[in-house]
């Protein structure tokens, strides 16, 4: 670990952090309320690796994501009332509606696709990076996918591709433990996914992906060695999520004290008692910060509810660039 | 390779390659990916991207790895950001590796992004019976992907065709599909005009005549018009319908042809079982069915995999005698 980042870095990163805690909150009541009917992957307990990964970030750059991506999403900038809206399945939202939960994209904050299949996040990150490359552009394209994307081929075709060619690309494997239902040790035979990137001959780290300030350095690294033409890195950034795999399943799979443990170490409050004791950050600095993420939050929901929906000519629309014939 | 100035005949691999240089040279946003592309791996397994990465450099056309999923994958990503990438699945058969990224993720995005991003790219692919390739080389599977929404398919007859389509397939802001016939890139066809695109979604009837229509496409349409001109001779007038675009389907054209000939004959390489016949002899009887003479009659491969041995692989297709059996049969 170099020196601790600058207290203007720090609250950037919680309040990213904040952001996503109090959107999957609000998330989880609204659906639960019944007011919104959508699928729902939350990704309470993984606030810290995309809010450390995106202050080393700009609009210019790119990320992939996947269905539990909302996270991700607003940590890279995607604006929440156009968020909520697309959720709602509302005409105003970042896709008219069309894509959903799980295919948000906002080309503006770098979103440019979020997936439903697990482990395609990565074959068209490198394709963003291979545009970038050969343009001499110096952008940046994050591929967030989890552990269990680690066994499908289009994981290995992608780190290889992206080796061979020294593409500006990072791949971030958020390693909460489970894929879907499945405990890691069942279906993985590497212990660490890191270690896939010797056979790559890539960069491999693994990190604990709770840390603001661990998960921080080893994205600004693997954000700068990209950006300067040195390559791929891989991340497997260590997490655990609070809330299964899709909302409203019961966690019957998981081993019996498992997550209350995790959520006993839940990062968000951590690294705010953290911030205000070592004095990089004031308590009405940060209440202050909340309550403006509360309100804007008040208004994207109300925004959202309040939208109307797409207009039923929108399935002619949009498959091609010429709409088709009534 | 070939000049666009030259007026000699011209084989599909030429009139290919004659393409994607044009295309490259007109625009840098054009790249090509695929196995075996540069020139250092001879410039295609058949040569059809020869010369190109010496010209353009390796950065514009690069040798993948074998991996499809990633080479479509690459070619996405390259796509929605600008760039319009050619990607080579070397063997149709070899899309099924890559179906996740054609099919959920290339034809897909711009409507799931509500139009905010599209997918500018065209994947190449050869195949085709009659090289004695077995089961898993020879497969056409338009029907797959015509049954995709938002990716176009386009299955030129000719090398003049195949240039033209190209050219427009590259220039198209949709993700297209372009199957080339294997047995057939070497036969020498009339050349193209030069620089002239043909328009994607338009059938071209290339013969006209007045009692029967045959609707076909790729390398199979030849056969058709072969057995046009036999039977020409005996004073049976066929209006022969080439596709080029699988899917958007042209049914003006082939409506307004089977509105005049009362009698229609679909004829594919593809598998007749859940073919493009199906839908377009679907479409004829659904809008013409009261004017038909006879029922809309299909031709296609035999329900089973492409086999190896010569005298199977030769039955397994329809045959010019075949073709010519079942337009005498919705004659009579």
């Amino acid at each position: 670990m170099s020196s601790i980042p600058a207290p203007a870095v720090l609250v950037d990163i919680y309040r990213r952090m904040t952001l996503i805690k109090q959107n999957d909150e609000r998330f989880r009541a609204v659906i639960k309320a019944g007011k919104i009917v959508a699928p729902y992957y939350s990704p309470r307990g993984q606030e810290v690796i995309p809010a450390a990964v995106s202050v080393s970030l700009t609009d210019a750059d790119y990320i992939c994501t996947i269905y539990r991506g909302v996270h991700d999403m607003l940590a890279k900038g995607v604006p929440m009332r156009l968020l909520w809206a697309e959720i709602a399945g509302k005409a105003t939202g970042t896709c008219k509606g069309k894509g959903g939960p799980m295919h948000i994209t906002h080309p503006p904050s770098g979103v440019m696709v979020t997936t439903g299949v697990v482990g395609s996040s990565m074959p068209i990150a490198n394709g963003l990076a291979l545009a970038a490359q050969i343009r001499g552009e110096k952008r940046v394209a994050v591929a967030y996918f989890g552990d269990g994307a680690s066994n499908i081929g289009a994981f290995h075709e992608s780190l290889n591709m992206a080796a061979v060619w020294k593409l500006p690309v990072v791949f971030v494997c958020q390693n909460n433990r489970y894929g879907e239902h499945t405990r890691y040790e069942v279906t993985t035979a590497a212990k660490r996914i890191a270690d896939r990137a010797a056979g790559y001959q890539i960069p491999g780290v693994t990190v604990d992906g709770n840390d603001p300030l661990a998960m921080y350095e080893a994205a600004r690294e693997a954000v700068e060695r990209a950006r300067g033409g040195g390559g791929p890195t891989l991340i497997e950034a260590l997490t655990f999520r609070f809330h299964g795999h899709v909302f409203g399943d019961m966690d019957g799979y998981m081993r019996k004290g498992e997550k209350d443990a995790a959520m006993a170490r839940d990062p968000v409050p951590a690294f705010r008692a953290w911030l205000i004791r070592e004095g990089h950050a004031g308590e009405s600095e940060l209440a202050g910060l909340e309550s403006a993420i509360e309100k804007e939050l008040d208004a994207a929901v109300e925004f959202a509810l309040a939208s109307p929906h797409p207009d039923l000519a929108e399935l002619r629309r949009d498959v091609f660039a010429e709409e088709l014939p009534a | 390779m070939i000049t666009t100035t030259t007026t000699k005949p011209v084989n599909t691999i030429q009139a290919v390659n004659a393409a994607l240089d044009e295309a490259m040279g007109l625009d840098p946003s054009v790249i090509c990916l695929g196995e075996d592309i540069a020139d250092e791996e001879e410039g295609g397994v058949v040569g059809v991207t020869k010369g190109l990465s010496t010209k353009y450099g390796p950065a514009r056309v690069r040798t993948t790895p074998i991996s499809e999923q990633a080479i479509i994958g690459a070619a996405i990503g390259a796509a929605i950001v600008g760039m319009r990438p050619v990607a080579e699945i070397m063997l149709m058969n070899f899309t099924t590796v890559a179906m996740d990224m054609i099919v959920n993720h290339a034809a897909k995005l711009r409507f799931m992004s509500g139009g905010q991003t599209h997918v500018p790219l065209t994947i190449r692919t050869m195949t085709g019976a009659g090289f004695g390739t077995g089961g898993q080389h020879a497969d056409y599977l338009e029907a797959w992907f015509a049954h995709t929404a938002g990716i176009k398919v386009v299955a030129p007859s000719s090398p003049a065709d195949a240039y033209g389509l190209m050219l427009s397939c590259i220039f198209d802001d949709d993700p297209c599909l372009f199957i080339e016939n294997m047995p057939t890139y070497w036969n020498p066809g009339p050349a193209p005009a030069p620089g002239v695109r043909i328009p994607l979604g338009k059938a071209r009837v290339l013969r006209a005549g007045a009692d029967v229509t045959v609707v076909s496409y790729s390398r199979i349409m030849n056969d058709c018009v072969a057995v046009a001109d036999k039977l020409a001779k005996e004073g049976i007038n066929v209006e022969l319908v080439d596709l080029r675009t699988v899917s958007p389907l042209d049914m003006d054209t082939v409506l307004a042809s089977v509105a005049r000939t009362r009698r229609a004959v679909v004829v594919h390489e593809a598998v007749k079982a859940f073919g493009v016949g199906a839908e377009v002899a679907a479409r004829i009887s659904e809008s013409l069915f009261g004017q038909l003479q006879a029922p809309v009659r299909r031709l296609g491969a035999s329900y089973c995999a492409v086999p190896f041995s010569k005298p199977l692989e030769t039955a397994f297709m329809p045959t010019q005698a075949e073709i010519e059996r079942t337009i005498r049969s919705v004659l009579n």
